[in-house]
């Protein structure tokens, strides 16, 4: 006997998944741009094909990410992706002992116990092939039904899988979930009850089924679970496509498309549908989002790219975001949140069409220097911050060009983050052309979000950016500058354009070190929180604003330092007008304690210090 | 044919008088809905005082906010868009006026206005 009416619900919901999926993937290859669609072909056959693939076991199936997140978490989504695969995958070579190696239909090994009833083999038999199939594949079958343990608890006690809030559902998800869960218990009862039956079974499913035996009529009951069984799978899978576990079959897409170097690009476009796609909702984002204390809790990364996937972009939930890419950093799939929320905010923001054909087209600087200073927008609004970096070039002996003295030309981050970076390319150019003509070598700006730009953005050729705590880093480390120590007890505020968007976190802790006694902070580094002032948040009103401010402030402070040492204008601006801490910029804290004054004059100050030791 | 008047070194000035019922106000009150923290704009002008296009073109936020209110809304497009976004003003406003978003949903509001009919 090798087929039964009830395979039908199964077998017809397999059909259908494949035929959407392979809709959906025909769709997504049509979507792509020519040149992406050649670099995905070469993918397939170079080397980056033995990466993605592992790439695809470590996050897909062992979820490696989650378990850094939380054990618990990690063990509970490993043991459904890797145990159930393990399932199909032993399920198979199991049917095959009993068809003489022959391939069998799909639903063949799915319910296998229905069809085969093994009686030379006993249940606790581990050493023959076939009582080791049936061994590990209880075994597996108990693996899977932990993590759905697991899962139930999470419902109720989700603080044990280290999160505070979970996705909401909608009503996809909740028959997605619902079937998922039951597919499971389903299995076990129906071959447990078989096993009862014909006294087969494994070590799990022959003892579940003798004790049933005891007290249910199993020859009834057996067949209408096989029956609900198959139904749960047949439910599963029509709803899958629609709900998060889409994320199943696409996320391997995104691995391997990433893995191949393709780039989000346009949005809306193949790869922003298939990272859309790729998101499984787990909530890791929700409570790393800051804009929960501000009450913003709809938008969040994840109910953001749902409403998107779904359709339902919503300009209020696109702009309520401050782009800190805390979401990003904790994100186990590695989708470009900021990305795709500066691109729905491009279609929000479509009517803006800003024109600066006003700008002055001045020549160039007449001094000649290797360094240029860009202070920047917020760089002029804290002149603190321009001076203490004025002071810093003049004491070390830096010939520069001020560059935006008389006033600054936006960078264009804050535009292109507001989701206009055609506009913001006409202050790239400007930008850019103002600088090339200075021929300086180095690039030095205040401002993080200028730093950032300038890095990732402009084509400056052999201009080397950066961001001043990188410079004072540099100067130090050259010569060129001599720190006291101070004493006093500081914590720093990783700016998030600096740290998490560019990647520096040591420099400025270097420097700082020298001349405070430096505390580590609860959430720093790549978890370091925003301060609130963000300019990629668009709409959040400025009693928000504050609760944000006022919880970082909260836990930057939890040491109770004397000095808040940020390096960033806006960061200092914001957290100054809480009026709770001392805040200062990490330039302004070098030029209150440099001890020496300029190259030239570097020998003669040192050997007058040995002198008077 | 056209008379030659007397040059007295004085002309006269174009009508100044601000005509509510004529003017187009409906706009102000959709931003003001799309960004309520316009209604606490005092016009103090902090913001054009800071602001980093204004250093380059006659560009102040503060007119455009008292053309906005008066419904005089016909050369607001242009003006508009000379801002960067760049958000100083947000950051020195006394009255916390959400400043950048205003600036967006100005232009949205204005983009959105059925064309004007000609004659």
């Amino acid at each position: 006997m090798t087929f039964d009416l009830f395979v039908i619900p199964f077998f017809g919901g397999l059909l259908f998944l494949i035929g959407v999926l392979f809709y959906k993937y025909s769709r997504w290859i049509a979507l792509m741009d020519a040149s992406d669609r050649v670099k995905a072909g070469m993918a397939l056959f170079s080397v980056s094909l033995l990466k993605t693939l592992k790439e695809i076991f470590m996050e897909s199936l062992l979820h490696r990410r989650m378990f850094k997140r939380n054990p618990l978490l990690g063990y509970m989504h490993m043991s459904f992706a890797l145990g159930w695969l393990l399932l199909i995958a032993m399920g198979n070579l199991e049917s095959r002992v009993y068809s003489g190696g022959h391939i069998n239909p799909p639903y063949y090994p799915i319910f296998l116990k229905f069809f085969i009833h093994d009686k030379r083999v006993l249940p606790f038999e581990i050493f023959t092939l076939p009582g080791f199939f049936r061994f590990t594949m209880d075994l597996l079958l108990l693996f899977v039904l932990s993590g759905l343990v697991l899962a139930l608890f999470k419902r109720t006690r989700s603080k044990w899988f280290g999160l505070k809030r979970t996705t909401k559902h909608n009503s996809f998800d909740k028959w997605a979930i619902t079937s998922l869960w039951l597919i499971f218990p389903m299995r076990l009862l129906a071959e447990s009850l078989t096993a009862g039956i014909y006294k087969g079974g494994g070590f799990l499913t022959n003892t579940l089924g003798s004790f049933l035996a005891a007290f249910l009529p199993e020859q009834s009951l057996a067949y209408p679970a096989w029956w609900a069984y198959s139904t749960m799978l047949g439910i599963f899978f029509v709803t899958l496509p629609w709900s998060r576990f889409m994320h199943i079959p696409t996320e391997i897409i995104l691995i391997f498309l990433r893995n191949a170097g393709i780039k989000q690009g346009k949005y809306p476009g193949s790869f922003s549908e298939i990272e859309l796609r790729a998101c499984p909702r787990c909530g890791v984002c929700i409570d790393v989002c800051q804009m929960n204390e501000a009450g913003l809790t709809g938008s969040t990364a994840v109910y953001f790219i749902r409403s998107l996937r779904e359709q339902q972009s919503d300009v209020k939930l696109n702009s309520n975001c401050m782009m800190c890419g805390r979401c990003l950093e904790a994100c186990p799939v590695g989708i470009d949140t900021l990305g795709l929320r500066v691109g729905a905010r491009g279609i929000d923001n479509r009517l803006m069409t800003p024109d600066f054909a006003y700008l002055p087209q001045k020549p160039a600087l007449e001094k000649k220097a290797e360094v240029v200073y860009f202070a920047g927008c917020m760089g002029h609004l804290t002149p603190a911050v321009k001076s203490a970096m004025l002071l810093i070039f003049k004491n070390a002996g830096i010939a520069y060009n001020f560059l935006d003295e008389d006033g600054s030309i936006c960078c264009g981050r804050p535009l292109k983050l507001a989701g206009l970076a055609e506009s913001a390319s006409q202050l790239q150019k400007e930008n850019t052309r103002k600088l090339k003509e200075t021929r300086a070598k180095i690039l030095v700006t205040s401002c993080p979000i200028c730093y950032k730009t300038f890095h990732s953005d402009y084509l400056l050729e052999d201009m080397q950016v950066m961001h001043h705590s990188v410079y004072i880093d540099k100067l130090i480390q050259e010569g060129n500058l001599v720190l006291r120590p101070a004493g006093f007890r500081a914590v720093y505020h990783d700016p998030c354009e600096l740290g998490r968007g560019s990647g520096i976190y040591e420099q400025p802790r270097n420097v700082l070190k020298q001349i405070t006694e430096l505390a580590d902070v609860a959430e720093e580094r790549a978890n370091s929180l925003c301060c609130g002032g963000s300019i990629g948040e668009l709409q959040m009103n400025a009693t928000q604003r504050n609760t944000i401010r006022n919880g970082a402030i909260n836990i930057l402070c939890e040491s109770e330092p004397e000095v808040l040492v940020t390096a960033c204008p806006l960061c200092k601006k914001t957290f100054q007008s809480a009026n709770s801490i001392i805040v200062k910029d990490i330039a302004e804290i070098v030029a209150e304690n440099m001890i020496k004054t300029g190259v030239k004059q570097k020998q003669t100050e040192l050997a007058f210090m040995d002198a008077g030791s | 044919m056209q008379k030659k008047a007397i040059n007295f070194g004085y002309s006269i000035t174009p009508d100044r008088q601000i005509d509510f019922d004529a003017n187009d106000r409906g706009i102000c009150k959709r931003v003001a809905l799309a960004e309520p923290s316009l209604n606490l704009c005092i016009s103090c002008g902090t913001c054009a005082s800071t602001c980093s296009a204004a250093i380059f073109t006659d560009f102040s936020l503060r007119q455009v906010i008292l053309l906005l209110r008066r419904g005089e809304t016909q050369d607001l497009e242009k003006a508009i868009s000379k801002c960067m976004l760049c958000g100083k003003c947000q950051l020195v406003c006394p009255r916390n006026v959400n400043t950048r978003n205003l600036v967006i949903q100005i232009s949205k509001a204005l983009g959105e206005r059925p064309p004007v009919r000609q004659g």
